[in-house]
């Protein structure tokens, strides 16, 4: 961590909730020296901020629209120097549970000037929570994934996702207008998302929401094979013999 | 804080003759009497309808003249002592019998002992049908007592208070009077979240609750939280359960409003149609999130369940999913203190659950000591 004061990002969707912060923060500022870089209403707010003006520590919210704190932590570790992240709740008996049980550091609100003062003196020797322990924590599936290009953290929305296909080290995120490297695993993001994707092939998982339809095509030894029709990208994906059964069910299901 | 002294709710008492769940049940229950002693009558199973169809040709007749008699005198029977009252209905079914039974002669002579046969059979029909419903009601009234078990917890969400104290903490320096507002806000919605919940309120109190409570939420939210009130046409006297509309509204602020950053209305409609109160809420409806539906649906199942404790079939709650709203649908019956405290009578016992309303308002019969009189 740089040497000066400890600069700060607070991010809720509340705006009393941050202004409350931002007393408590300045009330801190005689005993420890430390600056409030911004604030955030959400966490794709608080990442844009971050990417131009890094933080050392990230004071968020839990429950947030569009992008929620759990999340946001998941995303900050993909920045060349992840900040240290704690999260402020204001009453979440399970998040609370599970934060006990990963040692993740969380800041009841209404939040105690001590408490927040104890909090600020560990920041320098924390560790970003690793990307393991977040996946502990309860919430819902992400909805962005995020890549990154150039040094800059760039979310890709779920929505917008086409297909995943592991290849060899990466996975290519294949979106209607171009293609993003992922290090990642694809059994992983099958269970994470799996309602959202079918596994056309061992390595590859198409949305199902993307999905035209299927074509039967023969190669030249005389092998017949389906392919899958993706709305918004001119290739088309194999479907392995082994997941043949998709072809019935997801037809199904667009039929119905 | 006061404590509250019932008399036995043990006691039995006449149903309300006046409520369509009582009304329904004793038809059912004549019916299907008049259907078994047709089975055990005919000598053969093809008789059974034809002999069923001439047993109800005389009851019904019976049967209607009775229930208009109890409908028309329910408020005077409500306020006797229940034997007085249960030996009232027994001299109507008499007196009904009577000029059914000259009606009938007159159509065609009726054969010697017709008239005592018919009295009898009503009179045991009367015996058995109070029993039953004084057996309904013992039955429903730990059902009564829990209603208020239910208020509390159709309690607001934990997460509310927290981020509402967060709140008006943030006020405190900036802007104290505001502070104070916000806090006299919360101190009147825990007055009432904390309170016996037994006893129906007007619903302008329950309005006025409502906009405390969305006063709070606005001060969390801001801009993202516009409260569209339509209530100028709503009966303010009408009662209904208390937090009936609170919990609700919660949800709908909840599941409406905060999971969008995007700015969205909650609407609240009241108004009185054909003798009855209707609430209408609607919030932008949001598919996502997973453990968005259970919270809901509890919420919903408590109001519901109260409702019917009170209103018994006369009340429903609907709740529907439009495109991009989510609304639901309350309709009770309207009623007032003044038509309650006609209905009332100092006399009458505790609370008579599930088939009369009435009665659960019952107060005439509370009496209230302070605290220091206690000791």
């Amino acid at each position: 961590m740089a040497e000066g004061p400890l600069r700060v990002l607070l991010v809720d969707d509340e705006a009393p909730a941050r202004r409350r912060l931002r007393e408590l923060l300045d009330d801190c500022t005689s005993v420890l020296p430390l600056t409030v870089i911004g604030e955030a209403q959400h966490g794709r707010e608080a990442l844009d901020l971050l990417q131009s003006a890094p933080a050392d520590l990230v004071l968020t919210d839990i429950h947030m629209p569009d992008m929620d704190g759990v999340e946001l932590a998941r995303h900050l570790l993909k920045l060349s120097h992840p900040p240290v992240v704690i999260f402020t709740t204001a009453f979440h008996e399970h998040a609370v549970q599970a934060f006990e049980l990963n040692a993740v550091d969380y800041l009841m609100k209404p939040i105690r000037v001590q408490r927040l003062l104890s909090a600020l003196h560990k920041v320098p020797r924390l560790r970003p929570v690793t990307a393991e322990k977040l996946a502990q924590l309860p919430t819902t599936a992400r909805r962005f994934l995020s890549v990154t290009e150039r040094s800059r953290v760039v979310l890709v929305p779920l929505d917008e996702v086409v297909y995943l296909k592991a290849e060899l080290k990466y996975i290519t995120i294949r979106t209607a207008q171009r293609e993003f490297l992922l290090e990642e695993s694809l059994t992983k993001l099958e269970c994470e998302f799996g309602a959202r994707f079918v596994r056309v092939h061992r390595n590859c998982l198409a949305a199902r929401d993307h999905i035209r339809g299927f074509e039967r095509r023969v190669n030249d030894d005389g092998d017949a094979h389906w392919e899958v029709l993706l709305a918004g990208v001119p290739e088309t994906l194999p479907v392995s013999r082994r997941q043949q059964f998709v072809v019935r069910d997801v037809g199904r299901e667009t039929a119905a | 804080m006061a404590v509250i002294i019932r008399q036995n709710p043990n006691q039995p008492a006449l149903p309300d003759f006046r409520n369509l769940g009582t009304v329904l049940r004793i038809l059912l229950a004549v019916n299907a009497g008049v259907a078994i002693v047709a089975l055990a009558r005919a000598p053969q199973l093809s008789a059974v309808y034809p002999e069923w169809i001439e047993g109800t040709a005389t009851v019904e007749p019976y049967l209607l003249l009775v229930l208009a008699a109890l409908w028309a005198g329910s408020p005077w029977l409500a306020k006797l002592p229940f034997s007085v009252g249960a030996g009232l209905v027994a001299l109507v079914t008499i007196l009904a019998g009577r000029v059914v039974f000259s009606a009938m002669d007159m159509l065609a002579p009726q054969p010697p002992g017709t008239l005592l046969r018919w009295i009898l059979c009503g009179l045991v029909a009367v015996a058995v049908l109070l029993f039953y419903f004084n057996l309904r009601a013992r039955a429903l009234s730990p059902a009564i007592t829990e209603a208020r078990l239910q208020a509390l917890q159709a309690r607001i969400r934990p997460h509310f208070l927290f981020n509402s104290i967060n709140a008006v903490l943030s006020l405190v320096r900036t802007d104290p009077r505001r502070a104070e507002v916000a806090l006299e806000d919360m101190a009147d919605l825990f007055r009432v979240l904390m309170r016996d919940n037994r006893d129906l309120t007007p619903l302008e109190d329950e309005v006025e609750l409502c906009r405390q409570y969305l006063e709070l939420e606005q001060l969390r939210l801001g801009d993202r939280l516009t409260v569209d009130w339509n209530v100028k046409s709503m009966p303010a006297d009408a009662l209904v359960p208390p937090l009936m509309l609170q919990p609700l509204l919660e949800n709908a602020v909840y599941h409406g409003i905060e999971p969008s950053s995007a700015p969205g209305t909650v609407s609240i409609n009241l108004f009185l149609s054909r003798g009855e109160v209707h609430a209408i809420l609607k919030n932008p409806y949001r598919a996502t999130g997973g453990n968005h539906h259970s919270g809901n649906k509890m919420a919903l199942a408590n109001v519901r369940e109260r409702l019917a404790l009170h209103f018994d079939a006369e009340a429903s709650l609907e709740s529907r999913v439009t495109k991009d709203a989510y609304e639901v649908h309350i309709r009770i019956p309207y009623r007032t203190a003044v038509s309650e405290s006609s209905l009332a009578a100092p006399t009458v016992t505790g609370p008579m659950p599930g088939s009369d309303s009435e009665r659960s308002r019952d107060s005439n019969v509370r009496i209230i000591v302070p605290q220091a009189a206690r000791g």
